[in-house]
């Protein structure tokens, strides 16, 4: 029998064996008071900031709290729910959200892709160029998105100026951020441009874990290129899609800081997204029983869709 | 690979390679562009910033500093004929165009802010996570899988989504525009973070090492200060670098539970205004100076970026 097969390790055994009074005199600390000492802090730290906010604000979202007005807190059931599931704003607002999750999702998963893919051929410089892309995740996205309103002026900024240089169509004809019809993708290709190297970083990793003999047993068969791809690349890259594809479906749902500083909900509220909604319900409205119940449902679909979504990761990870 | 072979059937032909080189380039200076636009704003004059056609080429000053670090008032050109003489090159060039610096701007109190809420939070993050991480990589905890998603959780909610309690308990405790408040809240919201990184680390640090360590007398404590911390530097170092670029970037909640004493960069930088809107070589200035910081730390967490973006969750 060897050491891995009994339970537990050297140290474990040797502390079993050990009277207690001696162990605490010779070790110190015991180790589960070691572990309790040093996990409590951060749970702590947690319930504080973490969860005693979130039970407060389920318990507002019952409540018509105005939180500038001096009155009593007063109950009034599951108005506040009602009230927000029959806003026809909010679904629009809703609405909006969906388009720019489903659509930033889509152009960073296929530029991010074929960008790992291309990167994956190992040219030379690969690694300078690499961290080059990875700049715009690491940045501050609302210095970064109050920054982009001077790049989309429609006069003398660059963006309109460059389009028009290749287009033809005069700079001033159109503005990305005050057009109804521009403005929703103006976010989407911001946002866009900024997480794309997130999809494409973690691509990279899923291409660089495929082992080189798939393909050399595949070039054997005579697989085609493409149906390699369809066959080994993209499968074995999947998880690792899925994973890129979660993370920046929750952050791209809970936008916020680069849509308000880049349109702040405008024009009209087109690129009003349901974090936008909050934030003015709260903070510019006062409506804190309100705002407490569309946190709660905001919280309650994140929370839902990404356990389902993992459920579904996790079978294409086994299969 | 065989011998007829130039290369490995994995591996892309010479021209594929350049294809792919030249595309991926492209694309690189594409998304740099804009960032390239932000620092060459910095050095324009006012004029300049806002011209039609968009300037390409231009004088360098160093107005948008200037105008950046200083609080300046227009006076006629006779009252700035009567002043004595600048006594600084930024005096004069205000004065060139007929401002006069009446006193230092709030930005410093802003940067220095910035710098004492991200590093405050790191350090109170990356201590704790790495106690933590260590309890629950090498003692059996009951419920550790439960305690760690838990802990996980807690990143996924929508920051606004708890930024209504937060400020009420915040307005109670008398914590609202102050920096331990901002640092408490983004050393909660960075340990989760930090105790999944860190308990990748250290799971990766052979259990030999602390062993001998123990057989050798030394206590738990022991082991864990002289050989597991270590062996954990680089592992803790990269979570501090991650920790303290979350701080350093947030937006959201320093909006919400800050105005003018603990008030950070990000939600002070869209509001450097000059006569008549935004001064924008003041902000390309105050953007250069805050994201450059950044980018030098992202070219050195090259190796860990992958783990810190994913949580761990992709090591590589």
């Amino acid at each position: 029998m060897t050491a891995a097969d009994e339970p537990g390790t050297l140290v474990e055994r040797i502390a079993a064996q050990t009277p207690p009074h001696v162990a605490a005199r010779v070790r110190g600390l015991s180790d589960r008071s070691i572990a309790w000492l040093f996990i409590a802090p951060t749970i702590l730290l947690l319930l504080a900031i973490n969860i005693f906010p979130l039970v407060w604000a389920i318990r507002l979202s019952f409540t018509s709290f105005m939180s500038n007005m001096p009155m009593p807190m007063r109950f009034n059931g599951i108005d506040n729910y009602i009230d927000i599931l029959a806003d026809e704003d909010v679904w629009q607002h809703f609405q909006a959200t969906a388009h720019f999750v489903v659509s930033t999702i889509a152009l960073q998963v296929v530029i991010g892709l074929g960008l790992a893919l291309l990167i994956n051929r190992q040219f030379r410089g690969h690694s300078f160029w690499t961290t080059v892309i990875l700049l715009p995740m690491m940045l501050s996205p609302a210095v970064v998105g109050n920054f982009w309103t001077l790049l989309f002026q429609p006069q003398i900024g660059p963006f309109n100026y460059l389009i028009s240089f290749f287009t033809g169509a005069p700079p001033s004809s159109f503005t990305m951020i005050g057009d109804v019809r521009l403005a929703p993708w103006t976010i989407v290709l911001v946002n866009t441009w900024m997480w794309t190297p997130y999809v494409m970083l973690i691509c990279l990793a899923g291409l660089r874990s495929i082992p080189d003999y798939i393909y050399e047993a595949a070039e054997v068969d005579r697989a085609s290129p493409w149906r390699q791809f369809w066959a080994i690349t993209l499968p074995m890259v999947l998880p690792f899609l899925m994973l890129a594809v979660l993370f920046q479906a929750i952050q791209a749902f809970e936008m916020f800081d680069l849509v308000n500083l880049l349109t702040s909900g405008g024009p009209g509220s087109v690129t009003e997204l349901v974090s936008i909604t909050l934030k003015r319900s709260a903070f510019e409205k006062w409506e804190t029983g309100y705002s407490s119940a569309l946190a709660v449902i905001l919280f309650v679909t994140v929370f839902g869709a990404a356990n389902i979504y993992v459920k579904a990761l996790n079978r294409v990870k086994q299969r | 690979m065989s011998a007829t072979t130039a290369h490995s059937i994995v591996e892309a032909s010479p021209r594929a390679k350049t294809v792919a080189g030249a595309i991926v380039i492209l694309y690189a200076l594409i998304t740099i562009l804009p960032l390239l636009w932000i620092c060459a704003t910095a050095f324009k004059s006012q004029s300049d910033a806002i011209s039609y056609p968009p300037k390409l080429l231009f004088t360098p000053t160093l107005e948008g500093f200037v105008d950046l670090f200083t609080v300046q008032t227009r006076q006629p050109p006779d009252f700035i004929a009567k002043l004595p003489p600048a006594k600084s090159w930024y005096e004069k060039l205000a004065r060139e165009r007929g401002m006069v610096i009446a006193g230092p701007s709030p930005v410093v109190g802003r940067f220095v802010n910035s710098l004492i809420v991200g590093f405050g939070s790191t350090i109170l993050a990356t201590l704790l996570g790495t106690l933590a991480a260590y309890g629950f990589s090498r003692f059996r905890v009951p419920l550790a899988d439960d305690l760690l998603f838990f802990i996980l959780s807690t990143r996924m909610m929508p920051p606004i989504a708890v930024a209504v309690p937060i400020y009420l308990m915040y307005r109670w405790l008398n914590l609202y525009d102050t920096q331990i408040g901002l640092i408490l809240l983004y050393s909660a919201v960075n340990v989760s973070l930090a105790v999944w990184l860190l308990k990748g680390f250290i799971d990766e640090i052979p259990r030999e090492y602390e062993e001998a360590a123990l057989v050798d007398g030394y206590t738990r404590l022991q082991a864990f200060r002289k050989v597991v911390l270590p062996q954990a530097a680089t592992g803790i170092a990269a979570t501090a670098i991650f920790c303290l670029i979350f701080s350093w970037n947030e937006y959201a909640f320093a909006l919400l539970l800050t105005s003018a004493n603990a008030q950070t960069m990000p939600p002070f930088i869209p509001f450097i205004i000059g006569e008549g809107g935004q001064n924008w070589p003041a902000v390309a200035a105050a953007t250069t100076l805050f994201l450059t910081p950044i980018v030098f730390v992202t070219i050195l967490l090259r190796k860990h970026l992958l783990r810190g973006i994913t949580f761990g969750a992709v090591r590589r």
